[in-house]
């Protein structure tokens, strides 16, 4: 033994008592280890308490005070990520008991309903967080736009949203087949159809034999020619593994990017709008000077710079964290509310042989199948393809600068965004309550080609007449963001519109009723 | 230590491309090539999940007509999408699979509708209303004496096709 050791032991007593008095303070340790930085009271610890933990770190240590307004963002983002983390639990929890593969799989999703202990709330709660992140999605995407957060430097986030939306939708739709009842297989064969419907056009082109990509796209996804076994595993496994995978590692880059780019957008003229923050906010920049004297001679009080972080900030931890912990907890709320309300549907188990009479995919693309009852091709492919490369394309068309960050960019934007709205909701209803009354082309002359119809359909129209207001605007305004805020409002309408009529005004055979309640029995 | 002109350089405008270094040369290659590779390895990944053989069942199958069947009413075979109309001494099969979006269409009075996007399709499956883009396919039949066919879902013929009983 060396003198240290020994010096060392005389000085801290036996190892006995040095063993006792470590293992009294192994939960003081513990929790030092854990959070290595102390608790948040300090600037200091309040930015190390962010930015030293893995899973905060994608936060600013500082966030605007514009940045943290209600009103900026309503919550919508982290409402929508808080969906997605109920989503992932609640799934977990389904497959412990879910079983894909045909029948059984109907079976399964029937003793989670009955049988299994919470089984129908997770399921419930499953089902109604699919559907509230879908709304949240499309919401976040109004907010971002009309709050113009696409432009420079921020144009490629947008399109990465674009590419969560897709996938968003993608997660709920392959959802839907797995129950395994008569919804799930009909809404499917439609489904299936609609990316074989290219065949339409091949099909009137006759070259189809050569270049046959509708049947390619079927294949894929069904790995078969009809709905069965084959399609069921493949569902399940884009919605359980490929799907979310992906959606993960696009809302990692979508996250990054929002950080790198700069925060959230805001108008040039944020802190001169924001005026000092409230005396009673705290805690503010603590550190920061009590006192500035070039000013102190002519304004009596607080001078702008006292009491505020560098750039009108406040610390992540707590102003931001309570904000995103608030939207997460009332996201679950309503969602877990949802449930207990409302079932998630099971109709009767798939039967191949009779289709549900109206046979309706999720509501989200009740819109479509409302343009796919015109042409299968041109509501379930073209029309689609063309709107999302409008929206694509937004960001890079509308290089303004000015109105950035705040809604509509000013009172003249939302006089435009009003009229637009007024001009898409008249074209898509009038367009929409023509068609019914009156029919389409084929009840006139039946003998029409079937190129005609694909291309001069009620969808292709509306589209038409969209862009055209779109292109009116861009020149009286002389302005891409006029040009940009009429397509996209008027895209908002006609999305809202059509998903209504699909909705609650269709009914069996895809006939027009004023209520469901006035659908024939069957 | 020379200083003579360096002639190679002045036969050339200098707003001509400078020739590529053979080492950049060298090295963009090797990117693009590892790069086709992967897109080549990709394709042939994504051959997997493309069937080549189809789960579906066979496609033929026998059936026989009810003798009290009356004419020109449409005989529909359980499980099968088809509907199998004798006039008279002449039969024929019609697929029953909308070719709009693959649902099931149900014979009514006037011909053949469909549920889901309201396509109307007449006796002989031509289309009258609707998306449809086509008309409903007949399908081979053969006769096998009696009451008996077999009725191939899998192989059209041009409509008015009949098999003589």
């Amino acid at each position: 033994m060396n003198q240290v050791t020994a010096k060392a032991q005389r000085a801290n007593g036996s190892a006995v008592a040095r063993f006792t008095e470590n293992l009294r303070a192994v939960p003081r340790h513990l929790q030092e280890t854990i959070f290595r930085t102390g608790r948040p009271a300090s600037d200091r610890t309040r930015s190390t308490f962010v930015f030293g933990n893995v899973f905060l770190h994608l936060h600013p240590v500082r966030a605007h005070r514009w940045s943290l307004r209600w009103s900026t963002t309503f919550g919508l983002g982290i409402a929508a990520v808080s969906c997605f983390f109920v989503l992932v639990i609640t799934g977990v929890l389904l497959m412990f008991y879910y079983k894909p593969y045909p029948d059984v799989a109907y079976l399964s999703i029937k003793d989670i309903h009955f049988v299994v202990p919470t089984g129908r709330f997770i399921r419930n709660i499953h089902r109604w967080s699919g559907n509230m992140m879908v709304v949240i999605v499309l919401l976040h995407m109004g907010r971002v736009f009309y709050t113009a957060s696409y432009r420079a430097p921020r144009e490629f986030n947008w399109l990465i949203g674009m590419g969560l939306l897709v996938v968003t939708l993608g997660l709920s739709f392959t959802g839907y087949l797995l129950p395994w009842d008569q919804l799930a297989y009909w809404a499917i064969t439609i489904g299936a159809n609609i990316a074989q419907s290219p065949r339409e056009v091949t099909d009137a082109l006759g070259i189809t034999q050569w270049f046959d990509i509708g049947g390619l796209q079927k294949l894929i996804l069904l790995g078969s020619e009809d709905v069965g076994e084959e399609a069921l595993i493949r569902y399940y496994l884009f919605h359980v593994m490929v799907l979310p995978l992906i959606l993960v590692t696009l809302m990692a880059v979508h996250f990054w990017r929002i950080r790198k780019d700069g925060g959230l957008a805001k108008p040039a003229d944020a802190d001169c709008r924001l005026g000092l923050s409230p005396r009673d906010l705290y805690p503010v920049f603590t550190q920061a000077p009590q006192k500035t004297y070039s000013l102190a001679a002519i304004v009596k009080g607080r001078t702008p710079a006292v009491g505020d972080g560098p750039e009108q900030t406040l610390p992540s931890m707590p102003h931001l964290m309570i904000g995103e912990a608030a939207v997460f907890m009332l996201t679950i709320a309503l969602s877990v509310i949802l449930a207990i309300f409302l079932d998630a549907p099971l109709k009767e188990v798939a039967n191949p042989a009779v289709p549900e009479n109206p046979a309706k995919a999720p509501w989200y693309f009740l819109g479509l199948q409302e343009l796919v009852s015109h042409s299968a091709f041109m509501g379930g492919v073209g029309i689609p393809m063309i709107v999302l490369v409008g929206l694509g394309l937004i960001p890079y068309l509308d290089r303004e600068t000015e109105g950035s960050g705040s809604w509509f960019g000013g009172a003249g934007g939302k006089r435009l965004v009003a009229q637009a709205a007024a001009c898409g909701l008249t074209a898509v209803i009038a367009l929409e309550a023509f068609v019914i009354r009156f029919g389409w082309i084929r009840q006139w002359w039946p003998q029409t080609p079937q190129l005609v119809i694909t291309f001069i359909n009620p969808g292709t129209l509306l589209t038409l007449a969209y862009a055209a207001y779109s292109v009116h605007s861009l020149k009286k305004y002389n302005s891409t963001r006029a040009g940009a805020l009429a397509l996209f409002t008027c895209f908002v309408c006609g999305f809202v519109v059509l998903t209504v009529i699909g909705t609650h005004f269709r009914g069996p055979n895809w006939d027009f009723y004023w209520s469901p309640s006035q659908w024939p029995g069957h | 230590m020379t200083t003579a002109p360096k002639s190679t350089q002045t036969s050339g405008s200098r707003l001509d491309p400078e020739a590529m270094p053979r080492r950049d040369f060298l090295g963009l290659a090797a990117w693009w090539s590892a790069a086709a590779a992967l897109l080549f390895g990709f394709f042939g990944a994504m051959r997997l999940p493309k069937a080549a053989v189809l789960p579906s069942p066979a496609k033929k199958f026998k059936v026989t007509l009810p003798p009290s069947l009356p004419s020109a009413q449409p005989y529909l075979p359980i499980g099968r999408s088809v509907a199998i109309v004798k006039e008279g001494n002449s039969v024929h099969a019609i697929s029953r699979i909308c070719t709009h979006l693959g649902c099931i269409v149900k014979p009514t009075e006037t011909g053949f509708d469909c549920p889901c996007h309201g396509s109307k399709f007449a006796k002989d499956g031509s289309v009258i209303k609707g998306p449809a883009p086509k008309a409903l396919p007949w399908l081979e039949m053969k006769h096998l004496g009696g009451d008996h066919f077999i009725v191939d879902e899998g192989k059209n013929v041009p409509s008015g096709t009949t098999v003589t009983v």
